[in-house]
């Protein structure tokens, strides 16, 4: 496999900056490079891309892929596959890694196709076998019930991570890196994908994913209206408020505060779940937060078994009580 | 009237309790639980729910296909009481994360079909989750392809798709035949009528063997060509939860909050 050298990423940004989970892909990626001896580089798309290619390099970049072109700034699946694809040919990286966010799980596969190659995707665990010196992916399968440990055995060895599972690099100003441009031959225009219009949610307070504190509701919650206490109690805790699939599906909360393997992957220090059995698939997307705290009528309720705090208790009346005691203690 | 593929997908029952999910070490696999059947991927119910809302709308011939054991002919049925036209098994025990193998499969069935102007898959499958083989029977059939629709709508030869993005969705217009995946976002997915499940029970169901769709696995490789199971266990997560008492309700609710400062927690 001699030809195939280096650790690539597929960076994400937003208004000109890294995202956190390219943060932490570069962090996985600068340990995974050095256990190969070999080099790391990123691909950014887009226009404007020097503050972000610096933020590369201090977070621990050898190399920064610049694909310039502004028709790139806005996300468009056909495009961004096109242009990754054609530099892992160029490049033939050993390891190709991308976020599990819903880029990566539009390009990824497309990506790895169209390469002939296997990807794991969404795992949590990246490590080099020091012996054949191939890529151990970790990844949690039947919905959180299992972890599966596989190799690919063709190149690149292609990856998604799952947010929140990796650490970033300390950003480190005197790091040194190049920046390599890259010809991007896509015309938008002749793509069979068209857009016609991008609707974003506003996000009022704390963006989700960055919350120090969230809390969620689910079924339990019961209406639409019942979650303003929720939002109460998340302004109070400077936090956010999330949702199981439940509320989401049932229109009571915007979908885009779904959280789990299909939704968000949150880590805060205090995930506050109510109302929510725990359903394997829902705790996908908040085992890693600091203290779990549960509350729901049913002691035997599967969220008991992953929280670190519990009460047993209608949450109609345990909540407004909880959150008055909040408001007393932190004043 | 267009012709609409569905993939579906015959697994363990996602929602089944936690506690009757176990692994034979050895073999690397899940140890069916007794008594809990297999399921359509709750994903892929819902494809076949997409295909029957185009078909409400604007007609359409709604053919399932399923790459399985012998077993998987329930998920064709599932499919066909739902209100699907006509169903394939494509014979043949695949592992669950060689989504390259299992998409070059139904590829060459899908080929050996031949009308379609849209293929709906599920956005991932509820076992291993992969979501890919949509995206990739899309490119190995060189047509486009957009993941995590919340809404189709047909307009002659082309469709106009809802696609979830991070925060917020957009609106997409691509040519047919095209491959599009759906979520739960779509919507409840139909209970089949008594009458649906016994027209299916009636229906004849092909089974295709892989020679009959010219897939040649000498040529292809094994499983183990392209990528290796080497472990699957359960993880371990108990935390061993402190259960806060108190007379009533908001008594607990108070001791709680006063159990979280002392942790430091708030
Ligand atoms: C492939 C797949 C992917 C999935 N992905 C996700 C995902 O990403 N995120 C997700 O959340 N789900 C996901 N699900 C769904 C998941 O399996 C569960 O169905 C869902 O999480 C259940 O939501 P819930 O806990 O809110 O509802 P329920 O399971 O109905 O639980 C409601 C809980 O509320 C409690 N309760 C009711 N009333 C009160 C009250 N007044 N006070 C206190 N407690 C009360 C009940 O005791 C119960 O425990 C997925 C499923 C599949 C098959
Ligand atoms: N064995 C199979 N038979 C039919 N369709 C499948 C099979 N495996 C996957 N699919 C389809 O591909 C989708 C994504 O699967 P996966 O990429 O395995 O997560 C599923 O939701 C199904 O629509």
């Amino acid at each position: 496999m001699a030809e195939y050298k280096g650790v690539l990423i597929c960076g994400e940004l937003i208004e000109g900056r890294l995202t956190g989970i390219s943060k932490e892909l570069l962090g996985i990626g600068r340990k995974l490079a050095d256990d190969l001896g070999e080099e790391l580089s990123i691909l950014l798309m887009g226009s404007d891309l020097s503050n972000a290619a610096r933020e590369a390099i201090a977070c621990g970049a050898n190399k920064v892929y610049i694909a310039a072109q502004p028709l790139l700034d806005n996300y468009h699946c056909d495009a961004c596959t096109e242009v990754a694809t054609n530099l892992c040919r160029e490049i033939a990286p050993s390891v190709f890694l991308l976020g599990q966010t819903d880029m990566g799980r539009d390009i990824a596969p497309r990506i790895a196709a169209r390469l002939k190659v296997a990807l794991a995707v969404d795992c949590v665990e990246l490590r080099i076998e020091p012996d054949t010196k191939l890529l151990i992916q970790t990844r949690p399968v039947y919905g959180g019930n299992a972890l599966a440990e596989v190799v690919s055995v063709t190149h690149p060895q292609m990856a998604t991570v799952r947010a929140k599972s990796m650490s970033p690099l300390e950003p480190d100003e005197s790091r040194q890196g190049e920046s390599i441009p890259v010809k991007v031959e896509v015309d938008i225009e002749t793509m069979k994908i068209k857009l016609v219009e991008r609707i974003k949610q506003p996000i009022e307070g704390v963006k989700l994913e960055d919350a120090d504190a969230v809390v969620a509701g689910g079924a339990g919650i019961g209406s639409a209206g019942n979650f303003a206490m929720l939002e109460e109690l998340a302004k109070l805790l400077k936090g956010a408020v999330g949702a199981s699939r439940v509320p989401c599906q049932e229109g009571w909360v915007s979908q885009s505060i779904e959280i789990g393997q299909t939704g968000k992957i949150v880590t805060p220090n205090i995930y506050i779940a109510i109302g929510i059995s725990g359903a394997v698939q829902h705790i996908a997307g908040c085992l890693g937060s600091k203290c779990i705290v549960a509350v729901n009528k049913d002691p035997d309720a599967n969220i008991f078994k992953v929280a670190d705090f519990g009460i047993v208790a209608d949450y109609k009346e345990a909540l407004p009580a909880f959150t008055e005691k909040c408001k007393e203690i932190i004043g | 009237m267009i012709n609409i593929i569905v993939c579906v997908k015959q697994i363990l029952d996602p929602e089944m309790p936690p506690g009757k999910f176990k692994i034979d070490p050895e073999s690397n696999k899940v140890i069916p639980p007794e008594g809990i059947p297999l399921v359509v991927s709750p994903f892929d119910e819902q494809a076949v729910e997409a295909a029957l809302r185009i078909k409400e709308q604007c007609g359409a011939k709604i053919t399932v296909v399923t790459v399985g054991e012998s077993s998987a002919v329930n998920a064709v049925k599932h499919s066909l009481a739902m209100g699907a036209d006509e169903g394939i098994v494509v014979e043949h025990i695949i592992e669950g994360y060689d989504s390259l193998l299992t998409a070059y499969i139904l590829t060459k069935a899908i080929e050996e079909i031949v009308a379609y102007d849209l293929i709906i898959c599920g956005r991932e499958a509820a076992d291993w989750g992969s979501g890919q083989v949509g995206s990739i029977i899309a490119e190995s059939l060189g047509i486009p392809v957009v993941a995590r629709t919340r809404k189709i709508e047909v307009m002659d030869s082309r469709l106009k798709v809802e696609h979830i993005i991070e925060d917020g969705d957009e609106s997409l217009e691509l040519p047919m035949p095209a491959v599009i995946t759906v979520s739960y976002e779509i919507g409840q997915a139909r209970i089949p009528t008594g009458w649906g499940v016994i027209s299916a029970a009636r229906k004849k169901i092909p089974s295709w063997s892989l020679e009959d769709i010219g897939v040649d696995l000498s040529q292809i490789g094994d499983t183990s060509s392209r990528i290796k199971l080497l472990k699957l266990f359960t993880p371990t997560r108990e935390r061993g939860c402190q259960i806060i008492e108190g007379k009533t309700a908001a008594e607990a609710a108070a001791n709680l909050a006063l159990r979280l400062r002392e942790a430091k927690v708030i």
